[in-house]
C-alpha cells in the first residue's frame, strides 16, 4: 500500500535556507514539536515563518528563533517570546503583525486559491502599508493578500496513510488552514492507520493536501 | 494592575451581572479571567476562547487536565457540555458575525468615547495586536474591566488617550473597583460608586468630564 510516512529526516528535506514555512499550533498547543526540531537539527538558516505567535524562546516554534534561524517572521503577536522581541529590536529578525482573525483568514484563502480577502479597513492593529481603503457593501474595507508558503508543518491527532488527518480538541486551531496552504505539507501525528480506517465523516483535512506524514516520538531526525 | 486580589474579585462580581443565561461570552486576559466564577454553572452560559473553544468550563483538578484543552493564554481548562472545538477561521468568524454578546477585556485607557487602549504597555516592546482589536469592534458589548488608575495613580478613563489605540469608540461600559460608567452618545455616565469610595473619589481620580446618573448607586 502506498504511504506517504517517512522519517523525520526525509520529511524536512524540502526545508531549506530561506524557506518560506508556515506552522500551525496555538501557543505550543497543536505544535509540530517533533518536526520543529528535526527543521532546528538541520540546521537551515534564514527562514521566514508564518504562524499565529512565536511560541516561547525554549519551546515550540520559538526555538528556531531563539537559535537564530529567522530572518522573517507574519504573526499575529510575539508576547510569549521575548527573545522574538530582543531580535526585532536589533533588527535581526523582521516582524509583520496582523490581527488574528484576519490572520487566519488570509491562510485560509491561501489554503483555497484565493488571492486576497476583503476586510473591514478599521481593524488593524498598526498602519497598513499599501492596502487603500474603499467602499464596498456599505462598508470601509481593504485588501488583504492571501499568505501560503512552501512548506507547511502540521500536527494532527491521526492520520490514514493517505494523509487524511483527524484534529484533537484545541490543537485544531490552525493546523488545517495551514495544512492546505502550502506547496509541501508535513503532518505530525500520534497515530497513522491503513486508509480506509478512519470514517470518510470525521476527516478534517483531506489527504491530498498532505504531502509527507511522520509519527510523534518515532523515528528519529 | 496593582490591584488586591478581594478588588479584583469585587469587579469580576459586578461585572458578573451583566451576564445573563445563555449567553456566549469572550474573557480577556486579566480581570476578566475571574468573571467565570461568579456565573452559575445553570445558567448555560457558553465561554469563548479565540483559540478554537466555545464552551470553556472550570479549571480542571491537578493531574486530570489534557494537554490539548487550554484557553487562549495557554492555561488548561475544561470544557462544558454542548462545546465544541473549531478552527480558528471559524473562531474568529464567531466574534465577526457578531455572535458575541459581550466580551470582557482589560484596558490601559478608555476614553470619553470609548476608544480602547490595551495592547501596547509604555516602556515595553511591541507584542502585536493578537486578537484585541476585532473582539473590541464586533463583540455586541464591549465591557472593560480595569483598575481605576495605573501604578502611578494616574486616572485610566481619560479625556483623550495617549496610548495607541487598539479600537475606537467599542467600548459600552467600564467596571472599575470604585465605580461603573456608561459610555453614552453624549459622554460618560456614573451610575454606580462603590464602597468604600466616595463620589468625590471617583470624580478626581477620573480624567474625563462625568455626567452624574439620576439613578446613582452607592454600592456597598
Amino acid at each position: 500500500m502506498l504511504s506517504k510516512l517517512v522519517t523525520h529526516e526525509q520529511a524536512v528535506e524540502h526545508v531549506l535556507d530561506g524557506t518560506r514555512l508556515m506552522y500551525g499550533g496555538f501557543g505550543t498547543i497543536g505544535s509540530p514539536a517533533n518536526l520543529i526540531d528535526a527543521i532546528l537539527h538541520k540546521g537551515v538558516q534564514s527562514l521566514t515563518l508564518i504562524g499565529i505567535d512565536a511560541g516561547y524562546p525554549k519551546v515550540g516554534i520559538g526555538k528556531l528563533i531563539s537559535h537564530g534561524r529567522v530572518r522573517q517572521l507574519i504573526t499575529t503577536h510575539i508576547g510569549s517570546n521575548p527573545e522574538a522581541g530582543q531580535q526585532m529590536m536589533e533588527g535581526k529578525l523582521e516582524v509583520t503583525f496582523c490581527p488574528q482573525g484576519i490572520f487566519a483568514e488570509k491562510i485560509r484563502a491561501g489554503g483555497v486559491g484565493i488571492p486576497g480577502i476583503v476586510v473591514d479597513a478599521h481593524v488593524s492593529g498598526e498602519r497598513m502599508e499599501g492596502a487603500e481603503p474603499f467602499a464596498f457593501d456599505g462598508r470601509t474595507c481593504r485588501i488583504e493578500a492571501a499568505l501560503s508558503a512552501e512548506v507547511g508543518i502540521v500536527y494532527a491527532k491521526q492520520a490514514d496513510t493517505y494523509g487524511n488527518l483527524i484534529y484533537d480538541k484545541a490543537a485544531r486551531n490552525l493546523n488545517p488552514l495551514v495544512a492546505m496552504a502550502a506547496d509541501i505539507t508535513i503532518a505530525e501525528v500520534e497515530e497513522i492507520v491503513p486508509a480506509g480506517e478512519l470514517d470518510p465523516d470525521k476527516i478534517v483535512t483531506p489527504g491530498i493536501f498532505v504531502d509527507y506524514i511522520v509519527v510523534r516520538g518515532g523515528g528519529n531526525s | 494592575m496593582g490591584l488586591e486580589m478581594d478588588q479584583r474579585n469585587m469587579v469580576a462580581w459586578r461585572a458578573a451581572k451583566e451576564v445573563a443565561p445563555g449567553m456566549a461570552v469572550n474573557l480577556g486576559i486579566g480581570i476578566p479571567e475571574l468573571v467565570a466564577d461568579f456565573i452559575p454553572h445553570e445558567w448555560q452560559v457558553m465561554f469563548h476562547s479565540v483559540n478554537g473553544i466555545l464552551g470553556v468550563g472550570p479549571t480542571p483538578l491537578k493531574g486530570e487536565e489534557d494537554q490539548h484543552i487550554s484557553n487562549a493564554g495557554g492555561a488548561p481548562v475544561t470544557v462544558v457540555p454542548g462545546a465544541s472545538y473549531f478552527d480558528s477561521t471559524i473562531a474568529y468568524g464567531m466574534i465577526r458575525r457578531k455572535k458575541l454578546d459581550a466580551a470582557f477585556i482589560g484596558a490601559l485607557q478608555v476614553n470619553r468615547r470609548g476608544d480602547l487602549a490595551n495592547w501596547i504597555v509604555p516602556g515595553s516592546r511591541v507584542h502585536g495586536i493578537g486578537g484585541g482589536a476585532e473582539l473590541a469592534y464586533y463583540a455586541k458589548k464591549v465591557i472593560v474591566l480595569m483598575s481605576h488608575v495605573n501604578q502611578a495613580g494616574e486616572p485610566k478613563i481619560r479625556r483623550e488617550c495617549t496610548l495607541p489605540l487598539t479600537a475606537k469608540g467599542c467600548v459600552d461600559l467600564i467596571i472599575t473597583e470604585r465605580a461603573v460608567i456608561e459610555v453614552t452618545q453624549r459622554g460618560l455616565l456614573l451610575t454606580e460608586v462603590m464602597y468604600p469610595y466616595t463620589l468625590e473619589n471617583v470624580i478626581t481620580h477620573t480624567g474625563a468630564p462625568l455626567m452624574i446618573s439620576e439613578n446613582l448607586q452607592m454600592v456597598e
